[in-house]
């Protein structure tokens, strides 16, 4: 069953498309991790599959019907990305007050003390530190004994036991059946929670896949260096000549520095630089550069239909960042 | 109609909690009566009376001003409002709440100006005048409920702050609130029955004696109810579109 879907759904803001034709399902018991740079468009997503903006194109569903119909979302938690809750008010009230909107809440001692804030009850939420109020934020997608809960960012701000003891409590929920859709920009996080990961960058989908095959995409390494001519060189996803330098985008910067070493290639100044999850997916998905012209560069494409591609173990990790399209490299 | 009640009850738990908040609508018009009634009309019953209704009026414009432009448009700056649309309810529980909340808030904010009216000045009311009174209240604060709402739904939280203070003073005086019945100077008895004070102190102080209501002002009382709701529901939707579509 589809708990949550969006269908060629975009989202303008003025000029700015911040959601171009995204297809996601999320089906029951699935933990799926949203990883992107920020910015990417993940929020915009959340704000569509929760009701509070209306796609410019295209639809999404929340348990098969609008989500800005209140009786759609009876069954979804979610966190907000901005931890705003009302300072004045005391924890055990935000947790009444949100409790109050569910036919079967949990009970409110249940609920902070599963989220580490059972000694908090009587404080005003403006006098809690930040990862007490992120904590509490993450707590109220819970009230209601939600079947699907969206949460975005919700480690974001926090130490690292605040943010372990977080995952465990969206692990526990998981076990319990509980269906996530978590949104993050990190890939630690998602490693750490998710099983299948969708990456958006620029608003669209740019792999929906396995933890493991976008850990690898991830794991791309920039080798660069000034250097005349190159031989065909194995293993490079991209290659960029920028200000007389040539980037070449690699999954196994070892092999290719052997590479470059056994085929004699006169090259000075050599770097080895790890890209960060932002560089790795938009570097490969990126249209050409211009002076690019290289067999890995390729031309602008259309949307990607990473959702629909097989992945089979064998399925080269770089195809799925490329949205289907074989590497040529 | 229960969600209703929790929002109010949350709403006004915000309110009490900076009690300062109610202090600000109820202390101008509370200051007005001690400094301009109750030294100069105090001992007369009739002038007293129509002076309290007076107070009272601008007492529930202020209030209903202030708390909804301002508090509407800090709510708006909060991401705590988009979360809350997030829950399994439509708006209308958080707007009957807030609109509960705003009539509690308004007759709160009376209380110094009656206590002052009845322990300071001669004025005098039936039981049955004070009910009608209090009735008159709820009444009389729609136009102004509708006045915040346009201004917090359209305007930034500093500019909302700003665009408040601005109005309600003109609208006071130049309603006649601070002059006993129909005994302003020339040019404020000219404009009164066009703007909405008017007719809403009118309307009090036939409630409380025997003015006759002139249907000048009643007339335009009602323009501007219909003005208000029109550029209050305008504003909603805008604000909807621009936030939430």
């Amino acid at each position: 069953m589809i708990l949550a879907r969006a269908v060629q759904a975009s989202r303008r803001y003025g000029d700015v498309l911040a959601l171009d034709r995204v297809d996601l399902d999320v089906r029951a018991g699935e933990l799926v991790g949203l990883l992107g740079p920020n910015g990417a468009g993940k929020s915009t997503l959340m704000n569509l599959l929760v009701g509070l903006r209306r796609p410019t194109s295209g639809r999404v569903e929340l348990f098969d019907g609008d989500p800005r119909d209140p009786a759609s979302r009876r069954q979804v938690g979610v966190t907000p990305q901005e931890t705003g809750l009302p300072g004045t008010l005391r924890v055990g009230e935000v947790v009444d007050f949100v409790a109050a909107h569910y036919p079967d809440p949990v009970p409110r001692g249940e609920l902070l003390d599963r989220f580490g804030l059972s000694d908090q009850v009587r404080r005003q939420t403006g006098g809690l530190s930040g990862g007490q109020r992120r904590r509490l934020a993450v707590a109220l997608a819970f009230v209601g004994r939600p079947r699907l809960v969206l949460l975005d960012e919700p480690t974001t701000g926090l130490d690292v036991e605040a943010r372990h003891t977080l995952w465990d409590a969206v692990r526990a929920f998981h076990a319990d059946g509980g269906t996530v859709l978590l949104s993050s920009h990190y890939l630690e996080e998602v490693e750490a929670l998710a099983h299948r990961v969708v990456v958006i960058g620029q608003g669209r989908v740019l792999a929906d896949d396995t933890v493991d095959a976008v850990r690898a995409v991830v794991g791309v390494r920039r080798v660069s260096l000034v250097a005349d001519d190159l031989p065909e060189l194995p293993g490079v996803v991209r290659t960029e000549r920028v200000d007389g330098r040539v980037h070449l985008l690699t999954t196994d910067a070892d092999q290719l520095v052997r590479e470059l070493v056994t085929a004699g290639v006169a090259f000075t100044d050599l770097e080895v630089r790890p890209t960060s999850l932002e560089e790795a997916f938009l570097a490969i998905t990126a249209e050409e550069q211009p002076g690019g012209g290289t067999p890995a560069a390729r031309q602008g494409d259309g949307p990607p239909d990473a959702g629909s591609r097989p992945s089979g173990p064998g399925d080269r990790p770089t195809t799925a960042a490329a949205g289907g399209r074989p590497a040529t490299a | 109609m229960h969600l209703a009640l929790v929002h109010t009850r949350y709403q006004l738990l915000e309110i009490v909690r900076i009690p300062v908040a109610i202090f600000g609508s109820a202390f101008f018009p509370a200051a007005a009566m001690l400094f301009f009634v109750v030294p100069f009309a105090g001992k007369d019953p009739v002038g007293a009376t129509y002076a309290t209704a007076s107070m009272v009026t601008f007492s529930v414009m202020s209030a209903n001003i202030f708390q909804y432009g301002i508090g509407v448009a800090e709510d708006r700056d909060q991401p705590w409002n988009p979360y809350t649309r997030t829950l399994p309810a439509g708006s209308a529980p958080r707007f009957a709440g807030r609109v509960l909340a705003g009539l509690v808030i308004t007759y709160v904010s009376l209380i110094p100006v009656v206590v002052i009216s009845a322990t300071l000045t001669a004025a005098r009311i039936t039981p049955a005048a004070f009910l009608l009174a209090a009735v008159t209240v709820a009444v009389v604060s729609v136009p102004f409920t509708l006045m915040g709402l346009a201004i917090g739904y359209s305007l930034p939280s500093k500019a909302a702050i700003v665009v408040a203070q601005l109005v309600f003073f003109p609208l006071a005086f130049g309603g006649g609130l601070l002059s006993a019945p129909d005994e302003a100077p020339g040019f404020i008895e000219a404009v009164a029955p066009y703007l909405p004070t008017r007719g809403a102190v009118e309307l009090m102080w036939a409630a409380v004696g025997d003015y006759p209501v002139r249907p000048l002002s009643l007339a335009m009382l009602g323009v501007w109810v219909v003005v208000m709701a029109g550029l209050a529901g305008w504003a909603y939707r805008r604000d909807e579109g621009r936030r939430f579509s």
